[in-house]
């Protein structure tokens, strides 16, 4: 398969708001159960072990217009929960047994107790990932909390994690982390090869399907675009940054592109590669699981950073390692982690004399002439002025 | 300001206006006086904590709140925007940031002095992570964090408990020594959870005497100023336990004399409708507010933002026998720390206990830990006690979010729609 063809079917399933992938899935075998998460972070190896899939829920995006969900939302939050609603009410989530809620943000963390009142009969969970990082005290925390998502989780599905079923799990999160790391590393060396519209619906259809499938598709993705021969253009090398919750709409990432920026690395869907190492397979998983949250997990917004001298230095660090000129920071309408993060990460980058632009989406932003202006400028100020 | 010399003040007002006024000219001459001080939230507020180690509490939250009814957050507002502050983000963070750029000074017209740490007590509010990581950056100086976990299930779990416990006691202590010089003494600890608990006590008592009719306190804006010494650095001592004893005193004596609450203008005479508030006021006018409520005869009988500093009359006390396990129990059961089905049910049991005619939300623009979900949550309560409900839009310091004809015709609207609502009642009876 070429890479318009994976792309295109990638395109399919992540714009399919009535997920039939997953329903298909769901209904190919008895006592399958589909668990929905939201951003930014859980561990989707304890659903993959209870033979269940991880749903990701990102919002409805741009081409679901939203009737109910703004009835339960003043104007000055943002657009996700919204639309999440939105596709609770019509009935899109109709087959989802169970939804995590993990803690990115007070909206979304309210959101769970609204999804407890207005779906009593699914299973909904706030998950609170640890703000202290030290083993004995965030680890341990995490490891409890890991131990009780589990048995809910269970209950759920009425299948039992055993240590070995998990193993195997964390195998698999394993080679799904270093397919992706990988398309990554080579987007920042060859990014006119991987353009990142494509790589972003290959993330986004990723937590919509089994991981042993979108392992595959990582694969045969790599290798098609490998041997592609795509134009390499005077483009600007740049980061994009405060995506991780409410995803833009696909035209806003094709318009950062077309408006001459090599986009090098990102924060879109974050939950795919959240984990920075592999976690170990042998000895205890949830022990395992928790440590490498611990001590190898990205930085974003809903992460404390315990010293201030750390603060904004994963992105100094990755704008290196992938040789970015500049960074946009792009941030949702009422973001709170973004937007209250950013001060503090465009100082740091302009302390490393690294040039940065900002402004705002929604995920279903229509106008992208602004944005196009707005990215072509600052790519050409980079190759003027850098 | 001129205004203030007509405005009608009790004894308990003027002895914690003292008791602020005094914390203020302690923290501002904390270098002269060599007292180290930590700045911290009041939802996770560890005041005990912070006095066990003589350190001096400064809290930005209240000083937000002093600066917008001066009406001077506007200005710290604007200037945080300009330094690149985003407009959507929480205007207490705004405030406090503008500040800084504006001299820092303190309502005694002194300069605040830096703290000498911040203790981060992240409870029940994301931005408060932030605020402090913001303000880090300014002032370079040891943060220590305790991560308070949410009551996703609506209850706290021995794990979570456990866990705060052990960020007490192998961070928070020893950060705190290391920068006080002094030992920790659990025993001295205790004996100001002991008195922290009597003052809780006297809290609960005067706030459940709005269950009277006619009620003689407003627990909006009126426990705005009870629960001040509580909820800001005067837990834990004896001037607060003292403060409640003179305030109980004056609420009683209204409650012999059926008397109503005491506004800016005088004792609240015809109380005509009893409501219960969600969400916390608006600051920049708060008099301005109150008085749309005294005017209309509405008299606020329980609100949440009463208790977002803790939730005693749902029977919390401080217990001197398990200190750091209170404290963190204390922490985890903060108003916007239990999830939004617990808020529900607590808001719906005061319209109940309370015989109230409804609830209003005021729905703070910056504060999404409040306002995300109030609406579903107003509707639930509407339906569960078949009390009408209403929602307002306002702001805590920014003045650019405070309509106040908007607010005005909105509540009046709400009150016609109680009074018709009565009206059918009894023409059904």
């Amino acid at each position: 398969m070429g890479t318009q063809e994976i792309v295109a079917k990638c395109q399919a399933i992540f714009e399919d708001l009535n997920f039939t992938h997953a329903r298909e899935w769901k209904k190919a075998a008895p006592n399958r159960k589909v668990i929905g998460f939201m951003p930014v972070y859980v561990p989707l190896e304890l659903i993959h072990a209870a033979n269940a899939l991880p749903l990701g829920i990102m919002g409805g995006g741009d081409q679901m217009e939203v009737i109910h969900g703004d009835a339960y939302y003043q104007s000055y939050i943002c657009r996700i929960p919204r639309s999440t609603i939105e596709l609770g009410v019509t009935g899109r989530l109709d087959f989802v047994d169970m939804m995590l809620f993990p803690f990115v943000c007070d909206v979304i963390r309210n959101l769970s107790g609204i999804w407890k009142m207005m779906f009593p009969n699914v299973v909904s969970r706030f998950f609170d990932t640890p703000q202290n990082f030290e083993e004995k005290i965030g680890g341990t925390y995490y490891e409890h909390e890991l131990l009780e998502l589990k048995e809910a989780i269970e209950q759920t599905t009425g299948n039992k994690i055993t240590d070995e079923a998990l193993r195997n799990s964390i195998k698999l999160y394993n080679e799904n982390r270093k397919l992706i790391w990988g398309l990554y590393d080579a987007r920042a060396k060859e990014p006119w090869k991987f353009p990142t519209w494509e790589l972003y619906v290959i993330m986004r259809a990723g937590i919509m399907m089994p991981v042993e499938e979108h392992n595959q598709i990582l694969k045969d993705y790599a290798a098609a675009a490998h041997q592609e021969d795509r134009p390499k253009r005077d483009n600007s090398r740049i980061v994009l940054n405060g995506s991780f919750c409410e995803q833009p709409p696909l035209n806003l990432i094709k318009s950062i592109e077309m408006a001459g920026c090599y986009v090098v690395d990102d924060d879109y869907v974050l939950v795919n590669r959240f984990l920075t190492s592999d976690v170990p397979v042998e000895g205890d998983p949830l022990k395992n699981l928790s440590l490498t949250y611990i001590k190898h997990s990205v930085e974003t917004a809903c992460k404390y950073v315990p010293k201030e001298e750390d603060k904004g230095q994963y992105l100094v660090e990755r704008i290196k390692k992938c040789g970015a000129e500049g960074v946009i920071f792009a941030a949702p309408s009422f973001c709170d982690p973004a937007l209250l993060d950013r001060p503090m990460l465009s100082h740091r980058v302009t302390e490393n004399n690294i040039p940065s632009i900002s402004f705002k989406y929604a995920e279903n932003s229509g106008q992208m002439q602004p944005i196009r202006e707005q990215a072509g400028t600052f790519a050409d100020s980079i190759k003027l002025w850098n | 300001m001129s205004a203030d010399k007509n405005v009608i003040k009790e004894e308990s007002m003027i002895i914690q206006k003292e008791m602020i006024s005094r914390n203020y000219d302690a923290i501002t001459s904390k270098m002269e006086t060599g007292r180290k001080m930590a700045s911290t939230f009041v939802p996770g507020n560890l005041n005990e904590l912070v006095r066990c180690f003589d350190m001096l509490n400064n809290l930005p939250e209240i000083n937000a709140i002093q600066a917008g009814m001066r009406k001077l957050t506007g200005g710290y507002i604007m200037e945080a925007e300009k330094g690149g502050h985003s407009e959507d983000v929480c205007t207490y963070v705004k405030a406090d940031i503008g500040q800084l750029g504006k001299g820092n000074i303190a309502p005694n017209g002194k300069p605040y002095p830096d703290p000498d740490v911040l203790l981060l007590s992240y409870t029940g509010c994301y931005t408060f992570m932030k605020w402090f990581e913001l303000l880090r950056e300014q002032y370079k100086c040891p943060t220590v964090m305790i991560h308070v976990p949410y009551q996703g299930d609506g209850h706290w779990t021995m794990n979570m408990r456990d866990y705060i416990v052990k960020q007490l006691k192998e961070e928070v202590i020893p950060t705190f020594e290391k920068i006080s010089g002094v030992k920790f003494d659990i025993d001295r600890l205790r004996e100001m959870m002991a008195l922290s608990a009597k003052a809780e006590d006297d809290l609960v008592w005067v706030i459940e005497t709005a269950k009277h009719k006619p009620s003689p306190i407003d627990a909006y804006f009126g426990a705005v100023y009870y629960v001040g010494p509580i909820f800001s650095a005067f837990r834990g001592t004896q001037e607060a336990v003292d403060y409640y004893k003179v305030l109980k005193k004056e609420i009683q004596y209204r409650i012999d004399n059926k008397m109503g609450p005491i506004t800016p203008e005088g004792e609240m005479k015809e109380q005509k409708y009893r409501i219960v508030v969600e969400g916390p006021p608006n600051w920049t006018n708060f008099r301005e507010f109150w008085k749309m409520f005294y005017d209309e005869g509405a008299v606020v009988v329980a609100s949440s933002y009463s208790k977002v500093g803790g939730t005693y009359d749902m029977g919390f006390r401080h217990d001197p026998k398990n200190p750091l396990e209170s404290l963190a129990e204390y922490c985890l059961g903060c108003y916007t720390n239990r999830n939004l089905p617990t808020r529900v049910e607590i808001l719906e049991k005061y319209i109940n206990d309370y015989e109230a005619d409804g609830l209003l939300t005021n729905s703070i623009k910056s504060c999404n830990s409040f306002s995300a979900g109030q609406l579903m949550m107003m509707r639930e309560v509407e339906k569960r006690t078949g009390k009408p409900g209403a929602f307002i839009e306002t702001d805590l310091v920014d003045p650019r979010y405070f309509s106040a004809a908007n607010v005005k015709n909105r509540l009046e609207s709400y009150f016609q729609m109680i009074e018709q609502k009565r009206r059918g009642v009894k023409s059904a009876a």
